[in-house]
């Protein structure tokens, strides 16, 4: 048997177990069964994508080089967690109440939503996760070179780039399918979580096993183990302070920073109480996993060829000794920190540069922005798709093109220290109302170059970017500038060098910039927001409403969320304004509301842009923005007791309003009635008598007396169906009607009701566009009755649709125990103020056309859907003029 | 050649109906059948006599009549006024506006060519 | 909201309040726990064993994981709320 072919083995079966692990998790989460999915032992164990194979195998290597200095990267993130209530808390909240997605739309929406900002931040961490992707596919790598080398023998050991490549398109397959799923309004990926998870659980379990073979099985126990350490050549604490310290703080910082711990801390966050287990418990997840690095380092060293790579002892020690299966399980736990960390890290980035460079960049090259017609959910996760496998491609071409060795090895810290410039602009926005966009850029700016100048350049060797004499004397002999050592402060360790004086200066830069300029009132708002989320409710920000028109917001919205989620929304918005209808008054409660939603799929810059285009570009009056800022706690409190109570009258005021303006047409309508039905009956009257008399004298050809008594004959039609709508609408109206209930396919009784609409229509026919699958469902009901309000709905689009080629589309669904039928036709809709008198009595909307009928029609409807228990509606927001028929599912009829 | 009758009013039965009678009495019957334009149709067409519907599309009979009361070549233009709205209220409007014979549909053939001949002789 | 801060707290919110101070005031005391080993001498008489800094390490690690596990079982769920202020006003 070839270990290496079983290796491949369960390499597969490994992976396609995290593949049923994922799938059951979205499974349950969708049905409603995720509860279990989402406990804090789950929160805390996803949070351990921190441990990488950098960390996994990678510590062992590092003690072994450099004794205890690897429990840095262990305690530095050990110290935020106990120290939860300072940071992680505020960030929790902050990014619940403020949907954000990412650290990249976090900064971004601290500074005024500034889409600029967020394009620096996710370059920045672009630039600082590549490296270490590409590190993730060696160590994978690595690991199977170690198999192969033990059965050099009989086989030819894997290519170095395929094994690579094979990984790296297997974890962008495994992101893109459960990471891009959905585009869920939290950005939470529950199969995800999950996967990582169990990976979680299967690093400590390898880290451990191994562990406690090589402390009881080969050193001989833990009294002999601590002796055997003591003798080693690591036996003695030799730790520099300045990297102790430095080092703590790095990794603490990189803990808040990194984009992929952002994801896990904050997006995927489910409920803040997790954080409290999380406190404890994932400190000791790292301390178990940091337990027995020393023992295995030090077993390493001393049993094991002098030369064999120390990063690989986790592996080389189990198989030295021949514990093959002990191996294998080691193997996993390498391959489990590798994929979590790339899985999540690609889609912690994919977010970024989605929402903060291609959708900004395809919203502004389609034209209109928010307004273009199309759907731009599939374009969000289509971007989002690409950019996963963008972001993973990098990773497996920077391993290419670095050709793996110790300089990847190294790049683990010089990415802390990259993405670790995030660290004053985040934590300075969280506690400092002064801190500045500006400020922001100039601290990042500052840092990154410091970073890029003295840390990454310098550390591919001297001579390889930056020139030899250029490290040895400063750039133009400028020796104070010399890369690692500024100020002429030499002998340093570059690492503590470089994060010393980046970090401190870009604080500096960042204290400074924000200092002399001055904020816009948006950055102002979101300034106190953010600083005193645990004062504030939970609103970022006001829009000053009114000016937007609810209808484009409700196209805008349904290409972005999708229509049946946002037709909910703005209705149950509706509900909450005291309107009735589908609408809401786009007051500023209700953009706030909608701009959060729509956060959720594209990020808060975008979103607040898409919602500024439409209401009118100048999106918020400061006025607004200040009163909403209003800083004294007493003002707010008294402020919002007083909003409470003045939104409650506003809300009376409207209903009434809205009742009186409704009582009013009413009348004027109940008083036009009789008129209307004076002129109703009188014209087709007056065409009787008057051929009537023609008729009654002599000297008429056989013609015109044939011609004169048809339009006698069809006056008298008119009229009886005059009064046969008026007796069914007086009978409908005083619940009179006898229905004739039975059982009917939705599907013929529209057959039914398509046929007799379009007989005998002159001219051309509107054509219809039907979804028959859909069409098969079961209705208790009146048929008969159904089809009139059909005939009804199908006549008119026919009558009045005006577009050159009428479509009339016809759309069935269940949603919750109702049955919605919509008639949709692409003509030019009904104008707003028409909307809401369509269904009284001889509201004909132009009387333009006289085509028939004497405008009782959707009365009627209405009446009968009533009685029928269902509805007819108006749908605004469609293209053309829409109909909504809502029917009961079942035989739940109304009562008479 | 007869007199001429502009006949604005939009039931295409109805105008059959008028230009029948009318025109076998001798009078020459043109038509119009929207209130949009009806001012500028009268103008040009000049007729001798105009027969105005209440409820046209457009524009309402009143609000035509009123227009031709206010410009010169038309302030005394005979205007026959026929609706199917027969509410005394419609009556006195249609006084108000400047109506020279106001009638409700339906109406006897013999009653409009009545009104029509005295109002042309006047 | 509260309408007002009162003067002085009820025992048990005074309470609550003290066990929040403590799990601010837990990183601070890990952070000096763990600068301990940056006075511990490098060269000479008094070098610090490996194993003996393994065992002074890791206990402050359980230390404080056990201090950290305990404070937050103390603290009431509803805490944070009532303390700070809520979203609902």
């Amino acid at each position: 048997m070839a270990p290496l072919n079983i290796l491949i083995a369960v390499c597969l079966i490994y992976v396609a177990f995290l593949f049923v692990v994922a799938f059951a998790a979205e499974r349950a989460a969708m049905r409603g069964r995720g509860g279990w999915l989402r406990s804090p032992v789950v929160y805390t164990l996803s949070l351990s994508i921190y441990c990488t194979a950098w960390t996994f195998y990678g510590a062992v290597g590092y003690a072994a080089r450099s004794g205890l200095e690897y429990l840095t990267i262990y305690i530095g993130p050990s110290l935020v967690m106990f120290g939860w209530w300072w940071v992680l808390r505020r960030l929790v909240r902050i990014g619940r109440s403020q949907r954000i997605t990412s650290i990249a739309d976090m900064i971004s929406s601290r500074y005024g939503k500034s889409n600029m900002l967020a394009v620096g931040v996710t370059v920045l961490a672009v630039i600082g996760t590549t490296p270490y992707i590409a590190l993730q596919l060696q160590s994978v790598t690595l690991s199977f070179e170690v198999f192969s080398d033990v059965q050099a023998a009989g086989q030819t050991a894997p290519d170095h780039g395929a094994t690579a490549l094979w990984v790296a398109v297997g974890l962008s397959f495994f992101t893109i399918l459960f990471g891009t799923r959905n585009l869920d309004v939290n950005e939470r990926h529950h199969g995800v979580v999950m996967a990582i998870a169990v990976e979680a659980v299967v690093k400590l379990f390898a880290l451990l096993a191994v562990g406690v073979f090589v402390v009881w099985g080969v050193a001989g126990g833990m009294s002999e183990t601590l002796a055997r350490i003591d003798a080693s050549e690591i036996g003695t604490w030799q730790m520099a302070g300045g990297r102790w310290a430095g080092l703590i703080f790095l990794s603490a910082a990189a803990f808040l920073c990194l984009p992929r711990m952002f994801q896990v801390l904050v997006v995927e966050n489910d409920n803040e109480s997790h954080l409290r287990t999380a406190s404890w418990a994932f400190p000791a997840y790292v301390m178990v996993m940091s337990l027995f690095v020393v023992p295995i380092a030090v077993m390493g060293l001393e049993i094991l060829p002098e030369g064999a790579n120390p990063d690989l002892f986790v592996l080389t020690l189990p198989l030295a000794t021949g514990q093959e299966a002990l191996a294998m399980l080691s193997f996993l736990g390498g391959f489990s920190s590798a994929t979590s960390m790339v899985i999540v890290a690609a889609i912690a980035l994919s977010t970024m540069v989605s929402n903060h460079i291609v959708m900004p960049i395809w919203l502004r090259a389609t034209g209109g922005g928010a307004m273009v017609s199309g759907d731009v959910r599939h374009v969000v996760i289509l971007s989002r798709r690409v950019s996963i496998a963008g972001v993973v491609g990098l990773g497996y071409l920077y391993f290419r093109f670095s050709g793996g060795g110790t300089a990847l090895a190294s790049i683990g810290l010089i990415a802390f220290a990259g993405v670790s410039q995030f660290l004053p602009v985040l934590i300075g926005g969280l506690f400092w109302r002064g801190a500045t966009r500006v400020g922001a850029f100039c601290g990042l700016s500052v840092g990154f170059v410091i970073w890029v100048y003295a840390l990454l350049l310098p550390s591919f060797g001297a001579g390889v970017i930056l020139p030899a004499d250029l490290m040895a004397e400063g750039p133009f002999g400028l020796g104070w500038l010399r890369p690692e050592a500024f100020f002429g402060i030499a002998g340093m360790d570059p690492l503590i060098h470089a994060i010393l004086w980046s970090i401190s200066l870009n604080t500096l830069a960042f204290f400074v910039g924000s200092l002399v300029s001055f904020p816009s009132p948006l950055e102002r708002l979101q300034g106190a927001q953010f600083v005193n989320i645990f004062e504030h409710s939970s609103r970022p920000q006001s829009w000053a409403g009114g000016k937007a028109q609810a209808e484009d917001l409700m196209v805008m919205a349904q290409r972005i969320i999708g229509a049946r989620e946002a037709q909910a929304l703005f209705e149950s918005e509706a509900r909450k304004q005291g309107m009735s209808g589908v609408l809401p008054e786009p007051n500023a409660r209700f953009l706030d509301v909608l701009e959060r939603e729509l956060a959720g799929s594209v990020g808060t810059a975008t979103a607040h842009a898409m919602i500024g285009q439409i209401t009118g570009g100048a999106s918020v009056s400061v006025e607004d923005l200040m009163a909403v800022a209003n800083e004294t706690a007493q003002i707010m409190e008294h402020s919002s007791q007083l909003e409470a109570k003045s939104e409650e009258l506003a809300r009376t005021a409207r209903q009434l309003r809205q009742a009186n303006e409704k009582l009013t047409q009413i009348s004027v309508q109940k008083d036009a009635f009789l008129s209307q039905i004076s002129h109703e009956l009188r014209t087709p009257m007056t065409s009787i008598r008057a051929f009537s008399e023609i008729l009654r004298e002599d000297g008429l050809g056989a013609g015109a007396r044939d011609k004169y008594a048809t339009i006698i004959h069809d006056e008298a039609i008119r009229l009886t169906r005059l009064l046969d709508d008026l007796l069914d609408l007086s009978v409908l109206e005083n619940g009179q009607v006898s229905l004739r209930e039975q059982s009917a396919d939705l599907g013929t009784v529209l057959d039914h009701a398509i046929a007799t609409a379009l007989t005998g229509v002159s001219g051309p026919v509107i054509r219809i566009r039907r979804d028959r699958a859909a069409e098969a469902i079961r209705l208790h009901t009146d048929p008969g009755r159904l089809a009139q309000v059909f005939i009804n709905l199908i006549g008119n689009a026919q009558k009045y649709c005006d577009a050159e080629a009428p479509v009339l589309t016809i759309e069935v669904r269940r949603a919750g125990g109702r049955v919605v039928v919509d008639f949709i036709d692409n003509g030019k809709g009904i104008a707003t103020d028409a909307q809401g008198m369509v269904f009284e009595k001889f509201a004909r909307v132009s009387s333009a056309h006289r085509a028939g009928g004497a405008g009782l029609g959707l009365a009627i409807c209405r009446e009968i859907m009533l009685r029928l228990g269902g509805s007819v509606s108006y749908l605004p927001g469609q293209g053309g003029a829409a109909f909504r028929v809502e029917l009961p599912a079942s035989g739940s009829m109304a009562a008479q | 050649m007869g007199k001429r009758v502009l006949l604005i009013e939009d039931e295409p039965n109805i105008i059959e109906a008028i230009s029948f009678i009318l025109s076998r009495d001798g009078w020459s019957v043109a038509t119009h059948a929207n209130g949009h334009d009806a001012v500028d149709k009268v103008t040009a067409h000049a007729p001798d006599l105009l027969i105005l519907d209440v409820m046209l599309p457009g524009k309402s009979g009143f609000e035509i009549l009123r227009e031709l009361r206010e410009a010169e070549p038309t302030r005394g233009l005979p205007v026959l006024m026929l609706t199917a709205r027969g509410q005394t209220k419609d009556r006195e409007m249609a006084e108000r506006a400047g109506v020279s014979r106001f009638m409700t549909k339906p109406f006897s053939n013999a009653d409009v060519l009545d009104a029509v001949r005295e109002l042309v002789a006047v | 909201m509260t309408d007002r801060p009162a003067l002085f707290l009820e025992r048990r919110s005074y309470r609550r309040r003290r066990l929040t101070d403590m799990i601010r005031a837990l990183p601070v005391v890990g952070a000096l726990l763990w600068a301990v080993p940056l006075l511990w001498p490098l060269e000479g008489e008094g070098t610090v064993r490996t194993s003996d800094a393994i065992i002074y390490i890791f206990s402050v690690w359980a230390g404080l994981i056990v201090v950290s596990a305990l404070l937050t079982r103390l603290m009431p769920r509803g805490e944070g709320r009532t303390d700070d202020g809520q979203d609902g006003a």
